[in-house]
């Protein structure tokens, strides 16, 4: 499905690579315009939106401090009398199962999932950016045609091989495709960041004698930290809310991840004990928002760099 | 329209700063360069080996069993039997996938433009650098980081379900509908509300294309008399369109395979539903029933293949509308 012409348009769609993350960051042009009604109309504008992206999470933590019965019929955001049993039932664990399980299950993944796409994610796009080799064109093709295939075409026969291999069950399946740079974006991220790397750096470390090892090494790593970290927090995040690999690929409530735990109890206690659900909810969460919150700047810049979701 | 069409130079992606221009001028020695474009080789290989593993053992090879499998009849237990188009007719006979495409194309078709209208909406406010211009952006962009959790999930059914908080507000304008998530019409209204809810994304990738814009643009525009509506639909939407179809390209792409909300907002598959009577049974929450409940994988697999021709059709229509619509800088 993917042809030459695919990946010729899809690298001029995307926008313009040096608007985001580059090297050094532009001072934001334009001036402040101190027009006062345009701007009062702005900014009322802008709250109006902002209560509606906000609405379901503040809904989500006054809801957790709410009794069961009061979380859906009732209007106020926040309870007049605040509990907080919804949490403290937190500990008693899912189906006998401590929710700090679920929680450790998932930040293994996630982590290994960041290594395994800093490792090779970087490796390609370095060779992608920095080496000449014959059929490099051909592979980038097969690379962009990769990333507009939907996943469930492969979503069948790579559970049919991961079966046949025993490794149901395991985070084997959700693990190794991350060693294996079958993430397009985040290559594609690293590659854009790593052609804008002044050539001179690796043209003289090449005088020098430096193999590309040592180049990838000391030169263009450490010069890529913002895409590297930016790849780091999509992948922490993506592996964290993953719903379909785990519900897939994992059986045993032991090894469920957070999302999977979080179903269990919707499924297993529903509606008598939404407080208990919606507590576990906002937890779950809490590690997105946290990355969020702290490295929005890489995101949002990521984003604008690449165009292209995790 | 009035927009000038110009035809993007075919520059290929890697081409420009590749291929050293050795040839027999500028290079003494042949053999040496030649020893020198071998090792290159070897080392591009080399780095490149994850993802050729990657791309041969997870993505091609399955992408030809899947195929295989199509054709099949498959329970994971007995070997594949051949079973030619059977999986095809008994596909598009079966009233439950008709109505999983009719799902699928309404969230797509209703979805995808309302968010990408919300997005660009948005994008244009925030393009004016106010005070708080960064705290916005950070905010809308929120939703599009937790919006694929399983917690926002819960959060939407419950928002959406009977005299929860939408009820209550269409009572209050004389709409008596119930809860979006317990009608089998509505619930997937309550996704499309879900993925416009997340315009964050595309929003960020607008407001980049936006900053692209050269002012001089719309100051000649405005010594020439033209209004706003005129000076965005004649500048900044062609400006824009190469980060506008990118937009539409990939957000069409992604709302075609929709799982994990509409699985968890329509309760799951519990008893194989998806939703109030299938409301929210979406594509490839069906592929997901007849692979992994049903045990039917070569089923599956023939409707993924279907999916990946409509994906490959509507990408393909995009590309081809493009030249139309989508104004490329000269050598941009």
């Amino acid at each position: 499905m993917s042809s030459p012409g695919l990946s010729t348009s899809l690298d001029q769609g995307a926008p313009p690579p040096a608007t985001g993350i580059t090297p050094t960051r532009s001072p934001k042009a334009g001036s402040l315009r101190r027009r006062l009604p345009g701007s009062l109309a702005w900014h009322i504008g802008s709250l109006a939106i902002l209560a509606v992206i906000l609405y379901p999470v503040v809904w989500v933590v006054g809801g957790s401090f709410k009794k069961s019965e009061d979380i859906i019929g009732s209007l106020d955001l926040f309870p007049g009398d605040p509990i907080v049993s919804n949490y403290t039932r937190l500990t008693e664990g899912i189906a006998d199962i401590s929710v700090s399980t679920f929680f450790l299950n998932s930040l293994t993944l996630a982590v290994g999932s960041v290594v395994g796409i800093l490792v090779s994610c970087s490796l390609t796009a370095y060779a992608f950016a920095k080496i000449k080799f014959a059929g490099r064109n051909l592979l980038f093709t097969l690379m962009i045609g990769t990333l507009l295939l939907p996943y469930h075409v492969l979503l069948i026969p790579q559970y049919v091989l991961f079966r046949n291999m025993e490794m149901i069950n395991t985070y084997t399946p959700l693990l190794l495709p991350k060693y294996l740079a079958t993430e397009a974006f985040f290559v594609f991220l690293m590659m854009q960041f790593m052609r804008n790397l002044p050539k001179e750096l690796d043209e003289a470390a090449r005088l020098d004698g430096c193999g590309h090892l040592r180049i990838y090494w000391s030169i263009v790593l450490p010069l890529c930290r913002p895409a590297l970290i930016t790849s780091a927090i999509f992948t922490f995040i993506n592996a964290w809310n993953d719903f379909m690999g785990p519900l897939i690929y994992l059986n045993e409530p032991d090894k469920y991840t957070v999302s999977l735990g979080l179903k269990m109890f919707v499924d297993q206690e529903g509606l008598a004990n939404y407080g208990g659900m919606i507590a576990m909810s906002l937890v779950a969460l809490l590690p997105v928002l946290a990355f969020f919150v702290t490295f929005q700047r890489y995101l949002i810049d990521g984003m604008a760099t690449s165009g292209l979701k995790g | 329209m009035g927009t000038t069409v110009t035809h993007a130079p075919a520059t290929e992606g890697l081409t420009k700063d590749s291929e050293p221009r050795h040839g027999p001028v500028n290079s003494p020695r042949p053999a040496a360069l030649k020893r020198r474009g071998r090792r290159e080789t070897l080392a591009g290989y080399l780095f490149m080996s994850p993802w050729i593993a990657g791309f041969l053992l997870l993505t091609a090879g399955p992408m030809v069993a899947s195929l295989y499998f199509a054709f099949t009849d498959y329970n994971l237990f007995d070997a594949p039997k051949w079973v030619g188009l059977d999986n095809f007719s008994e596909m598009f006979d079966d009233p439950r996938w008709q109505h999983s495409v009719r799902v699928t194309l309404w969230y797509v078709v209703v979805g995808t433009p309302l968010k990408l209208f919300a997005a660009l909406g948005v994008a244009l406010l925030l393009a004016q650098s106010r005070r708080g211009q960064a705290f916005y952006r950070a905010a809308f962009y929120a939703p599009s980081l937790i919006g694929a959790s399983v917690s926002i999930a819960i959060v939407w059914k419950a928002i959406f379900s009977d005299d929860a908080i939408v009820d209550r507000t269409q009572k209050l304008f004389g709409v008596d509908a119930g809860g979006w998530t317990g009608d089998p019409d509505l619930i997937i209204y309550s996704l499309v509300a879900l993925t416009v809810w997340q315009f964050g994304a595309p929003m960020v990738i607008f407001l980049a294309g936006l900053k692209q814009v050269p002012r001089e643009l719309y100051e000649a525009a405005e010594v020439d008399g033209a209004g706003k509506l005129r000076r965005f639909w004649n500048i900044t939407l062609p400006m824009i369109s190469p980060v506008l179809f990118f937009n539409v390209l990939l957000e069409t792409i992604h709302s075609f395979q929709i799982f994990s909300s509409a699985y968890i907002v329509g309760g799951g598959a519990g008893g194989n539903a998806c939703g109030p009577a299938d409301g929210s049974m979406v594509y490839t929450c069906y592929l997901y029933v007849q692979g992994f409940e049903n045990s039917r994988m070569g089923l599956a697999s023939a409707m993924a293949w279907m999916l990946l021709v409509a994906v490959a059709l509507v990408t393909a229509v995009l590309f081809w509308s493009q030249k139309r619509w989508v104004h490329y800088e000269e050598g941009a």
